[in-house]
């Protein structure tokens, strides 16, 4: 089912969680909510959860407003970050319970009841856990059970709310791929929050980045990596080297010397120059737009890392550099610096 | 500027969850909510009931409470001050109120005070060390909670009467523990033994014994240790549980009763006497000395919710 | 540590080890006569089955008053919260003397209540409405912390679930709270069968109708005759031990949540 969210507003006290926020989510899609805590990710899903209310906006499901609805009858399932398991029911009578609790007009037979369960703790891969307790499961498991359980009440779309946040890190890996075949399998119209980059990159098709309470960036996992929107979204999705400028006209400067790169439209006044780490092409003193001494390397893999020391009026800035290889460098060696791809935001603040 | 993202974010971290996890009805404006009407409130919030289910709800609550707890505490004062002031405060310098008056402090200064002592060392053997039989012990501290006053009491006839198993010895030696003030104490220390151990156990088994360990290891002896590490530590469940002890070393009546033999100006203590005159439907001399033993609960609560944030505030630094 | 053991046993082994050696000078016929006599078996009837009764009330109020005082807010809401203490703070004789004076024909409740018929004092309503007195913030204090720590998320995902309100509360949130709520009740129950300060006044104290166990123990002490005394406390005594035993296991149990049924 398709989702979409118009001019949603959300206040707590004087501070705004969410400050006009649109999105549109098409059926069938896994959507990642990345951003930083406080970003207010986890309050919009919320409110379209109807766990939340907006103070102004729409919610739509399916073209049918939502917010007419209260969260248990907006047959959304929601997977909440720990689990929130029913501790005193089973495994089995956890993933009941959405069945069981259904109006008795549309209620089904408790044939049809323990089938439809059966069905859904194989599709989890757990069909074997059915008669434990929530406390006797390790925390990857219970993540799944979780799952199975607002599956149960074949929701027309699924939410989950940093559902690997409380993983070790080797399950959480699992996991992610075994949620990105699950929707393969499944198809439901579903959106995790995160605030873990490399998580939102791999199992999301799309991905919208939000900052304080606004979205900056909606984008493939691609896209968001490769042209980042904002200063925010290169800051945060990937590492960055980050070196103050001056713009004016087409002159970049840093430092009152000029780097022989292209404005490419930034406005003129204070900015920031945003190259990625391996987007730094090294050359012979003299050759780029950065000078540097290279105060130390490490070799690790297919890389070198060096930190290079540019000097500036104000004493020097180090930065971390990526570089293939074919040729060693040296600690102590002088050496230019050359963005091969970057880019200039204005500063705001 | 990242410093101030991080600060920013974590506030507005916890005033995000504020809403949800404080407790159903919006805390700011509670009325607001209930006049925004039902439908709209139990939708706003998954977490609460409507509105006339919450009204009955309160309403019981405080019914029930004003009727079976409050109430009683206005008799005791309305009873007192019945026939006036002056016959209250005269009822209270009666040589046998002041008596029992007299009794009674005597009596919980000296079981409060050995509990005090023997309460640290229990709470500290059993939070500090390992040993054997260590669960037997916390049986046996908890046990007078569990047993009836009167049984309480009964144990000290078996063992002081004069059919008791020390009696014969005792008579013989001119020695009166029983229908005296000894047996008095001994009673009131049965009963209030467990208030400071059960006090201090939790406390100090959560502090460990990290910090007596760095003592000792910069040279502290055993006893500075005790002073001026575990002591402070210590000091605010030591008071709330001296409070209470004193609290029911005070106002014991069960044990107390059994032991005490009803010696007019002897062996009453402020209870007893309360009972005394009660039956011999002298109203407002027994809701006199009543009314201070009720005094001195509603003191007692006051200190009690005033240490008991204390306490928290030792744990976590959480002002609510 | 030596001194610890030492004081413990003086104060509460050796006390005890009496009652039991006590009850070992009886015989077996002579113990079991005490005991199933009619004066005596009815006082451990009346005892037993009004603090189970006000046992029940406890749970049920005490339930209402823990939602209220957690769930809600409400002028007085902290007065209210404080005020449960009372019948744990207040002495007992002083709580007997109010009881009676409120309940007495004519008192401020005893009054109105006898122009329906109803009398409480001096009845075995009274005894029961003492016990729901002292036993009400027993069940409150057990089960306040319980609803106060309860996931916040166990309800969202319930209502997530399609439950409504009262399937909420009924099916996911009181079922977690049942091993508080017995544990309260159990206490309230212990409390009530060994209470006595506050029982005795507005009992009436009649014989086969009114009369509590812990009395009649006051009675045959009074009377010298300390082998029947002890017989009656011995059994309040295992009684008590079995509830304490009870709530020990149940606590286990809620820990390890394993299933009861």
């Amino acid at each position: 089912m398709a989702i979409e969210v118009k001019n949603i507003v959300k206040k707590f006290g004087s501070f705004a969680a969410l400050d006009n926020v649109d999105l549109k989510v098409a059926d069938g899609e896994l959507l990642a909510l990345l951003g930083p805590s406080g970003s207010g990710k986890t309050t919009l899903l919320r409110i379209i959860a109807g766990l939340d209310w907006p103070d102004s906006g729409e919610v739509a499901i399916d073209g049918e407003n939502a917010l007419t609805r209260g969260a248990s009858e907006r047959q959304v399932g929601f997977v909440f970050q720990h689990y929130a398991l029913f501790r005193h029911m089973t495994v089995f009578e956890n993933v009941a319970f959405g069945l069981r609790v259904q109006p008795r007009a549309i209620r089904k037979d408790e044939a049809t009841i323990r089938a439809r369960v059966k069905e859904l703790l194989d599709l989890v891969q757990l069909d074997w856990l059915s008669n434990r307790y929530p406390s006797q499961l390790s925390g990857g498991q219970r993540q799944r059970i979780a799952l199975a359980r607002a599956l149960a009440i074949e929701p027309r779309i699924l939410l989950l709310d940093e559902p690997f946040g409380a993983l070790d890190a080797k399950v959480r890996k699992e996991l992610r791929q075994w949620l990105r075949s699950l929707h393969n399998e499944i198809h439901v119209t579903s959106i995790f929050v995160t605030h873990d980059q490399e998580e939102a990159l791999e199992v999301a098709n799309r991905v919208v980045v939000m900052d304080k309470g606004k979205i900056e960036q909606i984008g493939t996992p691609g896209e968001v990596y490769d042209n980042p929107a904002t200063a925010f979204v290169h800051g945060f999705i990937g590492e960055s080297i980050v070196l103050p400028v001056d713009v004016s006209g087409d002159a970049v400067r840093l430092d009152g010397r000029p780097l022989n790169i292209a404005a490419h439209g930034a406005a003129s006044g204070a900015a920031k120059l945003f190259v990625r780490r391996h987007d730094m092409a090294i050359g012979p003193a003299g050759s780029g737009a950065l000078d540097g001494a290279i105060r130390h390397v490490r070799s690790f893999g297919p890389i070198q890392r060096a930190e290079v020391a540019l000097s500036g009026r104000e004493g020097s800035t180090v930065i971390e550099i990526d570089a293939p290889r074919d040729r060693e460098l040296q600690a102590g060696e002088i050496v230019s610096l050359q963005p091969r791809r970057y880019r200039i935001f204005a500063t705001q603040d | 500027m990242s410093m101030q993202t991080g600060l920013a974010t974590s506030t507005t971290q916890l005033r995000t969850y504020a809403p949800s996890t404080d407790v159903s009805v919006a805390a700011p404006a509670p009325r607001l909510e209930i006049a925004r009407g039902r439908s709209t409130a139990a939708r706003q919030n998954p977490r609460t009931e409507p509105g006339p289910i919450r009204f009955v709800i309160i309403a019981l609550a405080v019914t029930f409470l004003s009727v079976f707890v409050v109430l009683p505490l206005v008799v005791v004062f309305a009873s007192a001050f019945s026939k006036g002031v002056g016959a209250y405060f005269a009822a209270l310098a009666e040589p046998e109120a002041l008596a029992a008056i007299k009794l009674t402090l005597l009596v919980a200064a000296v079981s409060v005070t050995l509990n005090l002592v023997f309460g640290v060392v229990a709470a500290w053997a059993i939070s500090k060390f390992e040993f054997t039989g260590k669960t037997f012990l916390i049986t046996l501290i908890d046990l007078p909670f569990s047993v009836s006053p009167v049984i309480s009491g009964l144990v000290f006839v078996l063992l002081f009467g004069a059919q008791g198993y020390f009696g014969p010895w005792l008579q013989a030696h001119n020695i009166h523990i029983l229908f005296a003030v000894p047996g008095i104490a001994l009673a009131t220390i049965f009963v209030t033994f467990p208030f400071v151990a059960r006090a201090l156990i939790p406390l100090m088994q959560e502090q460990g014994t990290q910090e007596e360990e760095a003592a000792i290891s910069l040279g502290a002896s055993g006893l500075q240790t005790f002073f001026r590490v575990t002591l402070p530590n210590i000091k605010w469940g030591l008071l709330y549980g001296v409070l209470l002890c004193n609290a029911r070393a005070m106002g014991e009546f069960g044990a107390v009763s059994v032991v005490s033999g009803h010696i007019r100006g002897e062996t009453n203590t402020m209870p007893l006497l309360v009972e005394i005159l009660y039956n011999e439907y002298q109203f407002v001399a027994s809701f006199a000395i009543a009314s201070l033993l009720a005094m001195l609960a509603l003191i007692t609560l006051v200190v009690k919710t005033v240490l008991e944030r204390r306490l928290d505030e030792t744990e976590v630094p959480d002002g609510d | 540590m030596g001194l610890t053991l030492t004081w413990l046993s003086v104060i509460i082994l050796i006390p005890l080890a009496a009652l039991f050696l006590k009850t070992f000078e009886l015989s077996l016929d002579q113990f079991w006569g005490v005991i199933t006599s009619r004066r005596t078996l009815n006082a451990l009837k009346i005892s037993f089955g009004l603090s189970f009764a006000a046992a029940c009330v406890n749970l049920v109020m005490g339930t209402i008053i823990v939602w209220a005082l957690v769930r809600y807010r409400f002028p007085g809401r902290r007065l209210f919260d404080a005020i449960v203490d009372i019948p744990f703070a207040l002495p007992t004789a002083v709580a007997g003397v109010a009881l009676t004076q409120l309940f007495a024909q004519k008192g401020w409740l005893g009054a109105p209540l006898a122009e329906l018929g109803i009398k409480v004092a001096f009845t075995p309503i009274g005894i029961f409405v003492a016990m729901v007195f002292i036993g009400i913030p027993f069940v409150v204090r057990t089960v306040q912390p319980v609803l106060i720590d309860l996931d916040v998320e166990i309800e969202e995902a319930a209502a997530s679930l399609g439950a409504n309100r009262w399937h909420t509360v009924f099916r996911v949130i009181l079922p977690s709270l049942i091993p508080a709520l017995l544990t309260g009740f159990a206490l309230a129950f212990a409390r009530a069968v060994g209470e006595y300060g506050s029982v005795i006044f507005i009992a009436g104290n009649l014989p086969n109708v009114s009369e509590i166990a812990p009395l009649l123990v006051v009675i045959r002490l009074s009377e010298f005759r300390y082998a029947d005394a002890t017989a009656i406390a011995v059994v309040m005594l295992v009684a008590s031990f079995l509830i304490i035993f009870l709530i020990n296991r149940l606590q286990r149990w809620a820990q390890a949540r394993i299933p009861v049924h």
